[in-house]
């Protein structure tokens, strides 16, 4: 069996009407991924990695670098222009857009999670933070009323939300506590494979460094193949074993973290290195 | 006859800072070999590229040139200079290990949590790995009353301590050791030598540098000396 669980090639997205000179005419050499002669902003062009399973892959860039269409994609926020992605689930390998849309929400609630940077994204602020996990837990295979109930406050307890807050409803929680609801709210069905799109930018030191602690001890207790998405040099030191550096929608550099870190090729991941705090 | 572990041919690497156009070199025709049981180390004045060597072997740089040839356990010759990085998070994860002259750990950690945390990540159970780092923390004579503490206080004796444990705890068949002893007193610095002797007896091969030259002496099986790589204004060949 192949320690692949992610494959992704040529993926890309762009936004508009598209013209000939699109891919020729944006991208780091062009300070920019809006196309001056249409118009259309190519969010990402021909991104290709592949991801093993239990590995924590970094994607480090500023806004509008790509990062983000990067991981909606793979979550089927959005749809490419371009690429392909396989997901290798056991023994089943799925070439991931050419699925049905009933079978990509499948794949997306049992097979994935992901964690947004606004929790209004992620969570439903109707209903309480129990509810919003039970919600998930329904999808799975989980039917009982009082087993969806213990799930759910087992799974607030490991990410250190108190049982009792979960009839709570999450928007009288702090920041800190919402994401933590969301990473528990994402590994409810168990999956191999979690998105993490810059989930402690925004919050305290303190509060930053007891998610990234979190989000570690998880991967280690589960062995759940990550790919975080950050502008934050600090997060992928942490987290991550290899990183893609990513500028106006191309990816300009990838390498070992400590590698991008300590030796960097290209001039803007030198810039970005350099300015680290 | 031994074969090598590792063979590093012709190694360079110069770092070309964009910003100010300008070509960095910092090791230039390297080429040594490793063996098992058996530590070479590396002498020559700061700038040679002693530092460059380790790094370049553990492909914290990316070489600029030459082939570092790894003999895996399973008898492979991997070069390390254009291997998969997939391949190399591997080979770190179960062959090759590197005890830097500082220790980088996070200031919420404890110190039994940094030195086991090598074999957290090969899958070993929690309680089992921290077993096993409570054993050589004894050994390396690290107060039990510490083990529970973060390093971030400890002296610069005691984190040297931690941080050799935490590149030992792997059992890994290559060591890389940048300046072990860096800021120990005499007697813990003994102890350490001690116990790179005993790296030794177990087959572990070993490329270092010492501060000491009496280490380098009382240490080294092969003595490399470096000198500072001479500028060059072109870059050097690529690695394809």
């Amino acid at each position: 069996m192949s320690n692949k669980i992610l494959s992704v090639r040529g993926l890309s997205r762009i936004h508009g009407e598209q013209c000939p000179l699109c891919i020729s005419s944006t991208g780091p050499e062009h300070d920019t991924n809006m196309c001056p002669h249409c118009g259309s902003v190519v969010a990402a062009h021909d991104v290709n990695f592949d991801l093993y399973r239990g590995e924590i892959l970094g994607i480090i860039g500023e806004s509008g670098s790509g990062k983000s269409s990067t991981v909606k994609m793979l979550y089927f926020d959005d749809m490419p222009t371009a690429g392909s992605a396989t997901f290798y689930d056991g023994d089943a390998q799925h070439d991931m857009f050419a699925l049905n849309a009933a079978q990509q929400r499948s794949m997306r609630n049992k097979r994935f999670g992901m964690v947004y940077q606004n929790p209004h994204l992620g969570l439903n602020f109707q209903i309480s933070a129990g509810g919003n996990i039970a919600e998930r837990l329904l999808m799975s295979d989980l039917r009982h009323y009082e087993e969806i109930r213990t799930r759910a406050g087992d799974l607030l307890v490991r990410t250190e939300v108190s049982r009792a807050r979960m009839d709570q409803n999450p928007r009288t929680f702090s920041g800190g506590m919402q994401q933590r609801v969301q990473i528990a709210k994402a590994l409810a069905t168990r999956p191999p494979l979690l998105f993490l799109d810059e989930v402690t930018t925004g919050l305290d030191l303190s509060v930053q460094a007891a998610i990234l602690d979190l989000i570690l001890e998880i991967q280690h207790e589960l062995g759940t193949a990550m790919i975080v998405v950050t502008h934050d040099l600090g997060v992928i030191r942490l987290l991550a074993g290899r990183t893609l550096v990513m500028k106006h929608g191309r990816v300009i550099e990838s390498g070992l973290t400590d590698q991008i870190l300590e030796d960097p090729q290209h001039a803007y991941t030198q810039r970005l290195v350099a300015s680290a705090l | 006859m031994n074969t090598a572990l590792l063979d590093i041919q012709n190694y360079a690497k110069t770092f070309h800072l964009h910003e100010r156009d300008k070509f960095i070199p910092s090791a230039s025709h390297v080429n040594l070999s490793v063996y098992p049981g058996k530590l070479t180390a590396l002498i020559g004045p700061t700038g040679a590229g002693k530092s460059s060597v380790l790094k370049g072997v553990y492909r914290t740089y990316l070489p600029s040139a030459g082939h570092i040839l790894f003999r895996t356990a399973a008898g492979e010759i991997v070069d390390l200079a254009q291997a998969d990085e997939h391949r190399i998070l591997e080979l770190r994860k179960t062959e090759i290990g590197f005890v830097t002259q500082f220790l980088h750990c996070l200031p919420r950690k404890s110190a039994l949590d940094v030195v086991a945390e090598p074999l957290f990540a090969r899958g070993v159970p929690t309680e089992e790995a921290r077993g096993r780092a409570a054993d050589l923390l004894a050994q390396l004579a690290v107060p039990s009353h510490l083990w529970n503490v973060p390093p971030a206080t400890f002296s610069g004796g005691e984190k040297q301590r931690v941080n050799l444990a935490r590149g030992l705890i792997a059992q890994p068949r290559l060591l890389l050791l940048d300046e072990p002893t860096a800021s120990l007193d005499p007697a813990t610095t003994e102890r350490v030598v001690a116990h790179i002797e005993t790296l030794k007896d177990t087959g572990i091969a070993m490329l270092a540098i010492f501060h000491h030259p009496d280490l380098v002496q009382r240490l080294a099986d092969d003595v490399i000396e470096l000198s500072p790589p001479i500028t060059i204004v072109e870059p050097v060949e690529e690695i394809a």
